[in-house]
């Protein structure tokens, strides 16, 4: 019999795209945060939040896949993980479940999985009826790493 | 384990008695015999001896036992000091350093057995040197070290008084205290909102012992700067000697107290520009006399504090640094093309020494010039939040200034608004802050490279139709008592739309900043309050932009950036010698409304510093509370003969926060004396007695004050005394009694 390693992902939303990161690796997660604005830094960089007393960089997930930002009568949660140099809190629609995924449904980003999308994610769990991407959280962090202008 | 802490205690107090012994054997060598003198130094080596005989250190023990064996003949007069004793003193105190920090490394001895040296000690003990009167002192040359302390007792961690405390343990309390600072920073907001006095009274009681306390773990940091320089004397003979040169070294300002981690950054730097000094800036004694200097060299090291900093300076009347040279090296080195270089200035030369490898020394010598040069140094002070400077005439020397805030953590900063957001910047930076009032049409002008420039017409007290933000080669500037002060427009900085509040519309506000011994004036959409932050480092997402030192939680939990003003100096390039000789160029020095210094009173009401003109001040008393009575429902005191008025300034001007409650302490009174009448003004302390050139702008923050300055880099409000006392007590008559 072989036995399956299981992972627990903490899931969240992102436009139409299901992501999760490692239960690990998230310090916790708060409703919408009142951010003060940083003139001058990146685009994605939406703010600092007070943190209990922690100053907390704020990375807007939508503008880092590049995907449009929510309209404004809504708000987005923030996902604070524990990154090399702090913890970063990472904008996001929604917050989703905890889910048990299994080793075996995982693979490396598929072929569907274009651009951006692709550098930013680990690879993806196959679920029952959906896909779920894993966010490579270093990568997103990596301002550097972006989507080339296409020629 | 208990013989390892042992150990380290051994280690470590050996190390510091050594740096000890350093002085009293260099006043030795130099012909100053005292009798406590070789009695402190027969301890220490005495004391090493033992200890190290306790953990089997044969070397050491051997070595030391030779040692104390001479320093007994030398202390109980059976043998003379000579210039040879001195220096063997010397080198056992070096060795038995190297030994100490060998077992520091490796948990062993060296395997040298050092037989040269004791042979040596053992000969000088032995030898023919009968008693004689002690070597004359050979020239009067000045007593260039500190003047033989009184013998201080060993310090050992149970002396009474001191305790030993780990630096992290001390860091945990000064992060601890800066997030005490934040929450009651957040209280008092809230007590502003609340009129519950129960409340109110506790918070206050929060807020005094809170700054106390702020105020007593920043000190438990403190340490003097003599704690590094104690090693100079030493390090300066040694490099004079090895490089055949003759220097004498003058310690200023020794009990200086910096931050412990300031010091230990600061260390190697200082170390550095020493060694440079002696050995590319002194010259040997042969050349200074024939250039008529005196043979001996001269380093001066001068520490103070200044504006909130730290100033330290090491001074050297060398040959200075010759700018051509510097030129043609970088020419030489492809840094700058022939053209460029030749335009520019003095002070841009300069800056190549604190290019990465750039140096300039014919021959690189053992001690320095090897490349780790000024780059180094300016790259480890600016670490610290400081900056180097350094100036030089050829022929006559160099001095290097180093300038470091005192406390890295918690700093008083000056909050503006612009585009909506607030900023703080740091008190050190600021000198002043200016409000001119626009004129009610307002005139669009826009300098030649689109920039659009602030409103025009000063208000019309002088009838002056010139604008107030001029334009120089498309560089925009104000005129500041007759000098140009070059702008920066911080919306344009950041790229944001400036959008002042409605009660600013009709103001232009400038903060004049101080960067690189420069200012110039940042322009912003308001001025909000003072307010003492804790500052706190950025992620790594956001500590590439220049612009920002910083950030930190202001009283209402929000979160707000931190300018850092030399980065936003060069950031705007508002300072580079270009704008600055266009300024020159039109720069009228003769200043139209000259305003002689005025010696002025500074005095602390609540949060508040304000200034008294001195002039009117009769005198500065204490009176007991108890002896203030009513009369007539009014608050006076008997004074000399006559009833004195008094006025509490604290209700006058009250302040963001509540100020301490009236305890029962004597209070600080200001007796005034003029138009006739005499009061006597309340405030929380005396600060200090200035002498200050300062421009009042008659535009009236509030009622009872001229306006606002920034003395001593603090924002303080100057006083309108009869102003004061016109709306506090109407009912003052005239010529109410002399004092």
């Amino acid at each position: 019999m072989t036995t399956t390693t299981t992972r627990q992902l903490c899931t969240f939303m992102l436009d139409d795209l299901y992501l999760g990161l490692e239960v690990k690796r998230v310090q916790e997660v708060l409703r919408w945060q009142e951010m003060t604005f940083v003139p001058l830094a990146a685009d994605v960089i939406r703010g600092l939040i007070n943190l209990r007393g922690q100053i907390v960089t704020a990375i807007d997930l939508r503008r880092r896949f590049g995907l449009p930002d929510l309209p404004p009568d809504r708000r987005s949660m923030n996902v604070v993980v524990r990154a090399d140099d702090g913890p970063v809190s990472l904008l996001v629609d929604d917050i989703g479940d905890v889910m048990m995924v299994e080793d075996r449904w995982f693979e490396r980003p598929p072929e569907t999985v274009r651009g951006l999308t692709r550098e930013l994610i680990r690879g993806t769990y196959k679920l029952k009826h959906r896909l779920l991407l894993e966010l490579d959280i270093a990568r997103v962090i990596d301002l550097s790493i972006r989507q080339e202008a296409r020629p | 384990m208990q013989t390892d802490e042992v150990l380290r205690e051994f280690l470590t107090e050996s190390r510091e008695n050594l740096d000890l012994l350093d002085r009293d054997l260099l006043a030795l060598e130099k012909g100053h015999v005292s009798k406590e003198g070789i009695a402190g130094i027969f301890r220490t080596i005495h004391t090493i001896k033992g200890t190290s005989g306790f953990f089997d250190f044969k070397r050491l023990t051997a070595l030391t036992h030779a040692g104390e064996s001479l320093l007994a003949q030398l202390r109980e007069g059976r043998l003379a000091v000579s210039p040879e004793i001195a220096s063997a003193l010397l080198t056992l105190v070096d060795k038995v350093r190297e030994i100490v920090a060998t077992i520091d490394r490796s948990g062993h001895e060296p395997t040298d057995d050092y037989r040269d040296l004791i042979d040596r000690l053992d000969a000088l003990r032995t030898g023919p040197t009968p008693v004689r009167a002690a070597p004359a002192i050979a020239s009067p040359t000045p007593l260039t070290l500190t003047p033989l302390a009184p013998r201080m007792e060993v310090p050992s961690p149970f002396a009474d008084g001191t305790i030993r405390v780990d630096v992290g343990l001390l860091d945990r309390l000064m992060n601890l205290v800066g997030e005490l600072v934040l929450a009651r920073n957040q209280i008092l907001q809230y007590t502003l909102d609340r009129k519950d006095t129960a409340f109110q009274s506790t918070t206050q009681r929060l807020n005094l012992i809170t700054t106390e306390l702020q105020e007593g773990v920043m000190k438990t940091r403190m340490q003097p700067i003599s704690t590094i320089w104690n090693k100079y004397p030493r390090v300066v003979r040694d490099l004079a000697l090895a490089t055949e040169k003759q220097v004498d070294l003058e310690l200023r300002g020794q009990e200086t107290e910096l931050d412990k981690s300031i010091i230990e950054a600061i260390r190697d730097p200082l170390s550095h520009i020493v060694r440079n000094a002696i050995d590319h800036g002194l010259e040997r004694p042969a050349a200074r006399t024939l250039s008529g200097k005196p043979a001996r060299g001269m380093i001066v090291m001068r520490a103070f504090h200044e504006g909130g900093q730290v100033n330290i300076e090491i001074a050297d009347d060398g040959a200075g640094i010759d700018p051509e040279r510097i030129r043609s090296k970088a020419i030489e080195r492809g840094l700058v093309n022939r053209e460029t270089a030749a335009r520019l200035s003095e002070k841009e030369i300069l800056e190549f020494l604190f290019q990465p490898g750039f140096s300039t020394a014919a021959t690189v010598t053992d001690l320095s010039g090897r490349g780790v040069g000024m780059d180094v140094v300016r790259t480890n002070v600016e670490r610290i939040a400081g900056t180097v400077d350094l100036h030089t005439r050829l022929g006559k020397g160099t001095t290097i200034r180093i300038k470091i805030p005192l406390t890295l953590a918690i700093i008083p900063t000056l909050l503006v608004s612009c585009g909506g957001h607030r900023f703080a910047i740091p008190q050190a930076n600021l000198l002043e802050v200016v409000r001119e009032e626009k004129h009610r049409e307002p005139v669009e002008m826009r300098g030649p490279d689109g920039a659009s420039g602030i409103l025009t017409r000063r208000a019309c007290r002088t009838c002056d139709p010139r604008p107030i933000v001029e334009y120089i080669h498309d560089v925009p500037v104000y005129r500041l008592r007759g000098a140009l002060l070059p702008l920066v427009f911080l919306h344009q900085q950041l790229g944001v739309d400036p959008r002042p509040g409605p009660e600013d519309e009709e103001n232009l506000y400038i903060v004049v900043l101080q960067a690189d011994d420069r200012s110039f004036g940042l322009v912003v959409d308001s001025i909000r309050d003072t307010e003492e932050i804790v500052v706190k480092p950025l992620g790594k997402l956001l500590r590439g932009i220049p612009i920002y030192a910083g950030a930190t939680i202001l009283g209402d939990g929000k979160v707000a950036l931190i300018l850092d003003i030399p980065g936003l100096a060069r950031e705007s390039n508002v300072l580079s010698a270009s704008r600055e000789r266009a300024i020159a160029e039109r720069n009228e020095k003769a200043i139209e409304n000259a305003n002689p210094p005025q010696t002025l009173l500074l005095v602390g009401v609540g949060e508040r510093r304000m200034a008294i003109p001195l002039s009117a001040v009769a005198r500065l008393e204490e009176i007991a509370p108890g002896a203030v009575e009513l009369a007539a429902g009014r608050e006076v005191v008997q004074y000399r003969k006559t009833i004195l008025p008094l006025i509490r300034l604290d209700e006058m001007f009250p302040g963001r926060h509540p100020v301490a409650p009236r305890d029962g302490g004597l209070l600080q009174v200001v007796v005034w004396s003029g138009e006739g009448r005499v009061a006597g003004l309340v405030v929380d302390r005396i600060v200090d007695i200035v002498e200050s050139a300062i421009d009042i702008q008659d535009h009236r923050p509030l009622p009872g004050l001229l306006g606002t300055t920034v003395i001593q880099s603090r924002v303080t409000d100057l006083m309108d005394v009869p102003e004061v006392i016109r709306l506090a007590a109407p009912w003052l008559p005239l010529a109410a009694g002399r004092v």
